[in-house]
């Protein structure tokens, strides 16, 4: 990616639809069409202003074409590009670019799954893979498990610290009053938990609910108009490293090295410029990857950096101040909430969970298998230059 | 006749109890899963090989299914430069660890499922 000019877009508004276990028989698209409603009512805008449609779900092969006859709205500006979880941070640069090639004047991104109604077969069926299919990988788990003890093997990293990234995860989602879960969680809890898939146990692993959501983007110069402030887009990239975990060139080192590169350089800002992040935690080791790899603390010292505590609320990085995939909300592509979580903290809207005075926040989003890599980085107008 | 699928060329090796995998003279790299054409060089250079069959364990992890019995999932590094999924067998899924020696065999197709490539450790190998 680049060519993208800083500061150019804004996430204008941002709503999640129902979430957790929605009413019976929603499909994923009145999932995406209720987000957007509720998005555009966030920022004062109505379905005519929107001229750009951007959507994924792993429900609906030709999601876009779903959504745009749902809306009713034949002549938008399409793109339903999927690459898992990561396909909305995708979306904001691909938004980005139509904006400012003129191809669209407000676009929305939006998501829906009803995954946890109907069911992790039906919403999200495996492929088939003659070369990894015969081994009977538990996936995604098994990929993320093998990263895991790759990443144990290598640096010394510690079962418990896995489980400290679940606990501080679960802590913020105590802050949240739309999380999933609503009890405290101690490493013990995680680490005697069901096993899966060495070393994970099911308290490593993200939640199995409905959901979805959107946002809406414009031009820098609309968006100052709005009903609540601009969030704008500093910085994007993106990386795909593989499709299937086999052909992972390093189990412990993603792509968000890359994709994290190039969202800094177009920002013009590194790791300690950030105040909140937002990391896809499918796996409690995806956190401690990608602090290693978006520069927060060196690699291989992802564990020790976690431990005590040092990403929850009482810690000293916000890091899922919403509860992330692990505690808050994971529909199976999880990427539009943190969207929808670093425009609320930098609108200074989280509540118990607001990290007061932040400016900047850096959105990472991961899809498949630790294989597409995406990252954003969003600040208030104070950032502009 | 069209030319065979690079997986039907993989699958007959496997039948007859060999580990292939093909090298790009371009990429001047071992390529596996097989292809038609190199990654990178996008060169139709792709030679078959035959592995001496002996790798070591890259990563691991034991499946706990919700019915049956834990079972090893494994990435292997095979000496020849390429590394595959496959399962360590004839040891204890828990006592499969990274750095393990190990030594390919086909385990036989079963049904309408074709053959493929499993591993045991190097010590207890025939």
């Amino acid at each position: 990616m680049n060519g993208l000019v800083r500061g150019s877009a804004a996430i204008i508004g941002a709503a999640e639809s129902d979430i957790g276990s929605v009413a019976a028989l929603l499909s994923p698209i009145d999932l995406m069409a209720q987000g957007i409603q509720r998005a555009l009512e966030d920022c004062g805008l109505s379905l005519s202003d929107v001229d750009g449609v951007f959507c994924a779900t792993s429900q609906a092969r030709t999601s876009a074409m779903s959504l745009v006859e749902y809306l009713g709205m034949p002549d938008v500006y399409t793109d339903s590009t999927i690459v898992g979880g990561s396909s909305f941070e995708v979306h904001v640069a691909h938004a980005q670019a139509a904006l400012a090639a003129g191809l669209c004047k407000v676009a929305v991104v939006a998501y829906g799954s009803t995954q946890r109604t109907v069911g992790r077969r039906g919403s999200s069926p495996r492929e088939f893979n003659a070369y990894e299919t015969p081994y009977k990988p538990f996936l995604p788990a098994t990929a993320y498990a093998m990263a895991a003890h790759r990443h144990m093997h290598e640096f010394g990293t510690k079962r418990e610290h896995l489980a400290e990234v679940a606990v501080a995860a679960r802590d913020w989602a105590l802050t949240n009053p739309v999380a999933w879960e609503k009890k405290p969680l101690t490493i013990a809890d995680v680490v005697n938990a069901r096993p899966i898939s060495d070393p994970f146990t099911v308290r490593d692993i993200c939640l199995v609910t409905d959901g979805g959501g959107a946002i809406v983007m414009t031009t820098a110069e609309r968006a100052k108009s709005m009903a609540k402030p601009a969030v704008y887009v500093l910085g994007c990239g993106q990386s795909i490293t593989h499709a299937s975990i086999t052909s992972m060139p390093n189990l412990t080192h993603t792509g968000a090295i890359q994709s994290g590169a190039q969202a800094y350089k177009m920002a013009g800002m590194k790791a300690s410029d950030i105040d909140v992040l937002a990391l896809y935690d499918a796996f409690t080791i995806n956190t401690i990857l990608f602090l290693e790899d978006l520069g927060f603390c060196k690699k291989g010292e992802g564990g020790p950096f976690v431990a005590n505590g040092h990403i929850g609320p009482k810690g000293g990085l916000a890091v899922n101040t919403n509860g992330g995939g692990l505690s808050y909300c994971h529909p199976g592509m999880y990427g539009l909430f943190l969207l929808i979580e670093a425009v609320r903290q930098l609108r200074g809207e989280r509540g118990a969970g607001q990290v007061k005075g932040a400016k900047t926040a850096i959105v990472h989003g991961n899809g498949g298998v630790l294989s597409a890599q995406a990252t954003v980085i969003l600040g208030t107008e104070a950032t502009l230059r | 006749m069209p030319p065979e699928s690079p997986l039907a060329t993989y699958n007959a090796h496997l039948e007859r109890g060999e580990l292939a995998y093909q090298f790009s003279p371009s990429l001047g790299a071992a390529v596996f899963y097989p292809r038609v054409i190199a990654p990178k060089t996008g060169k139709a250079d792709l030679e078959w090989r035959i592995s001496k069959g002996l790798g070591t364990v890259h990563s691991t992890t034991v499946v706990h299914p919700q019915k049956g019995e834990p079972f090893n999932v494994a990435l292997i590094d095979v000496d020849e430069g390429f590394r595959m999924m496959s399962r360590v067998e004839d040891v204890a899924p828990t006592a499969v660890a990274i750095g393990m020696r190990v030594k390919f065999r086909t385990h036989p197709a079963e049904g309408d499922e074709f053959p493929y490539a499993v591993f045991t450790p190097v010590e207890n190998a025939q």
